[in-house]
């Protein structure tokens, strides 16, 4: 699928308000957005938010032999995967201009830098090397994918531990980690990458440019440099001439952004240490923030009623059945009253008839149960049979008690009742 | 029927839930009985003798009849009478190509604009908005756009759009952006005057008398979506208190 257009106005714009020295999302010229660094449950396992960008990186090692003109160091591999996850642009399984240039810049900016010391990969010289693979894989583009890529790959390398392995004679093993403890990489430095794009010929600098700014730009100048203020790599992209000046303004600009990354970098490592060693809960699901929907909440909490009617009539078999003589009040002086010992209540039956027939009365004791376990539904309902779907697998019959004026019709309407009711159940099973 | 999906009005419903047709076991000799009829709006749809839902979302009903799914989403669906923005993406003989935030490319005649004939051709380039709406939408074919109403007037139509910016927000904000008494609108009304085009396809368009204003309104909109009542009135009041 194609990208979606930028449209005249959305650049005429854009340029303007970088001219008025604004940006999208209210940051300053030098600004980076939001840089968030978790860590998955595995070692080597990276995720980096850079606002809304997000990058995911893995490290995996694995037995190789070695080239023939290295025969004693190990070897780094990268790949970098523009997933269609991120943007509707990546094409699945074929290597873009972008997926290209990522990768070329991220070799130069680790392998290049030698900030892995390769020698200490090496098992047994000639035979048996470990070779450390990084797979970048992109979750979401919101611009500056280099920069994400670069942290979240320094940053996975930094995290990740190699099986330990001895040697016995010719004999090469390798231990899980419960065994032997893994042993992290050697690290010398961490090279971190920091972009700049340029406006209007490169009149105009912005650090850390988002998608939309991404899209008009003229140029692109990727300065990588470790916290020692040692450049490891540098390059300038879209074709635009460069002042004397202005490269070494950026090369300012970068060695303080370096050092901030860097510093955020090792704290958030301590902190997945501490995390680790205390044996608490730590990786990929604990960052995940618990979301929350406001918009659709509800005051109501719903009530699982898929076996009401089956519960009702349980209990309408097991209560026993009401008296049926009245027993007389109780006056100990005539003019004394008392209270709570008169006559049984009659407010939640008023509507009962005197009946003969015991399965009469039984009916009548459904219609309660169900009355009160259905309170939420509407009393008044035209029909004298109502009958209320709640679900497929659910069905509730409201049965309404008859008003004792209705006397005469009372005793067809409950025969009529009952059929609608066995019926009901009959069609349940 | 009618009255099982009365009850769930208000409550949210998973794709997969279902309505049965079926009536009443009994009828009322005595009484009338009106055959039930429902319209379903988006995220309910008819299938054989049920209903089911096809969205996740809050079930909303209209008098007399009509149910809908309100839901959540950003991907737009094209429907017939629609309006929305477009970006123009190609010039091609006698149509354009408009993107509109679909699966596919939508084409609009030339012919399609108001007072356009085959010799005065509306003035379109590349890269420009226009406001236009749906004349066919259907599953398997390419959407039609035009930029009049069914008396050849534009209504507010056609191309639009300098200065200003755009940006995309979720279907569902849109959606209550063009209620007829929106609250976001009437709050949006006293902070200060912009010019707002909404495409019911997500892309909002806004231009003020500054840079600035406009960025703000962008802001403001954008964040508005994941946010109550009050807590947006707050950050109105506190962008209105602000010094800008």
């Amino acid at each position: 699928m194609k990208d979606t257009p930028l449209c005249n106005c959305e650049r005429d714009f854009l340029l303007k308000a970088i001219e008025e020295k604004k940006r999208l999302d209210g940051r300053q010229t030098y600004d980076y957005r939001k840089i968030k660094i978790t860590f998955g449950t595995d070692y080597g396992c990276c995720f980096v938010d850079l606002g809304k960008t997000r990058v995911m990186a893995q490290v995996s090692c694995e037995l190789v032999a070695p080239k023939d003109n290295r025969p004693n160091e190990g070897i780094m591999f990268f790949n970098v995967e523009l997933s269609p996850m991120a943007s509707p642009a990546f094409e699945q399984g074929r290597q873009s201009e972008l997926s290209v240039k990522l990768n070329r810049q991220l070799e130069r900016c680790l392998r290049n830098s030698k900030c892995i010391d390769t020698e200490s990969l090496c098992v047994v010289s000639g035979e048996k090397v470990w070779q450390i693979r990084v797979d970048v894989h992109m979750l979401n583009h919101d611009g500056n994918l280099m920069d994400a890529v670069s942290i979240a790959a320094i940053t996975a390398l930094c995290h990740f531990r190699r099986p330990d392995v001895g040697i016995q004679g010719d004999e090469v093993t390798v231990y899980s980690p419960e065994e032997r403890d893994p042993i992290p990489l050697s690290i010398y430095h961490m090279p971190i990458s920091v972009s700049f794009s340029f406006f209007q010929e490169g009149t105009y600098l912005l650090v850390d440019p988002c998608e939309r700014e991404e899209r008009v730009m003229d140029g692109l100048l990727m300065i990588a440099m470790n916290k020692h203020r040692e450049i490891c790599s540098i390059q300038s992209s879209g074709g635009i001439m460069l002042l004397k000046e202005q490269v070494m303004r950026c090369s300012k600009i970068a060695s303080v952004k370096v050092s901030e990354i860097t510093e955020l970098i090792n704290k958030a490592l301590e902190n997945d240490k501490k995390a680790r060693k205390a044996g608490g809960r730590c990786g990929f699901a604990e960052s995940m923030p618990q979301e929350r929907i406001t918009a659709l909440k509800k005051d109501k909490t719903a009530v699982e009623m898929t076996d009401v009617s089956e519960r009702a009539n349980e209990i309408v078999q097991k209560a026993e059945a009401l008296p049926q003589t009245v027993p007389s009040p109780v006056v100990p002086v005539p003019g004394v009253g008392q209270v709570g010992q008169g006559p049984q209540n009659t407010w939640g039956l008023d509507e009962e008839e005197d009946e003969e027939d015991s399965d009469e009365e039984q009916e009548e004791q459904v219609t309660k149960m169900e009355e009160e376990h259905s309170e939420n539904k509407e009393e008044s309902r035209g029909g004298e049979v109502v009958e209320i779907s709640d679900s497929e697998e659910e069905e509730v019959v409201i049965l309404h008690p008859e008003k004792p004026d209705r006397t005469p019709k009372n005793t067809g309407s409950t025969s009529h009742q009952k059929v609608a009711a066995s019926s009901k159940k009959r069609t349940k099973k | 029927m009618f009255s099982t999906l009365k009850e769930k009005v208000g409550e949210v419903l998973l794709p997969g839930d279902e309505f049965s047709f079926d009536t009443d076991d009994t009828i009322s000799l005595t009484e009338h009985v009106k055959p039930e009829k429902v319209v379903c709006g988006p995220g309910l749809r008819r299938s054989g003798d049920r209903l089911v839902v096809c969205k996740s979302g809050v079930l909303r009903h209209k008098q007399p009849n009509l149910f809908w799914i309100e839901s959540q989403q950003r991907r737009y669906v094209p429907a017939k009478g629609e309006t929305i923005i477009g970006i123009v993406t190609i010039k091609s003989g006698d149509v354009f190509k408009v993107d509109f935030g679909g699966s596919e490319q939508a084409s609009l005649s030339y012919l399609a604009f108001e007072g356009a004939t085959k010799r005065n051709r509306p003035n379109v380039q590349v890269g420009d908005l226009v406001f236009a709406q749906f004349a066919i939408a259907n599953k398997d074919m390419e959407p039609e756009l035009v930029c009049i109403d069914s008396s050849g007037r534009a209504n507010g139509m056609g191309v639009f759009g300098g200065g200003g910016l755009l940006f995309k927000v979720s279907l569902g904000l849109v959606r209550r952006l063009l209620t007829p008494h929106s609250e976001i609108r009437s709050d949006l009304d006293q902070l200060f005057p912009c010019e707002l085009v909404v495409g019911m396809n997500g892309r909002v368009w806004v231009k003020s008398s500054s840079i600035q204003q406009s960025l703000i309104i962008t802001n403001l909109l954008q964040s508005s979506d994941t946010m109550t009542a009050s807590q947006r009135q707050q950050l109105f009041q506190r962008v209105k208190q602000g010094p800008l």
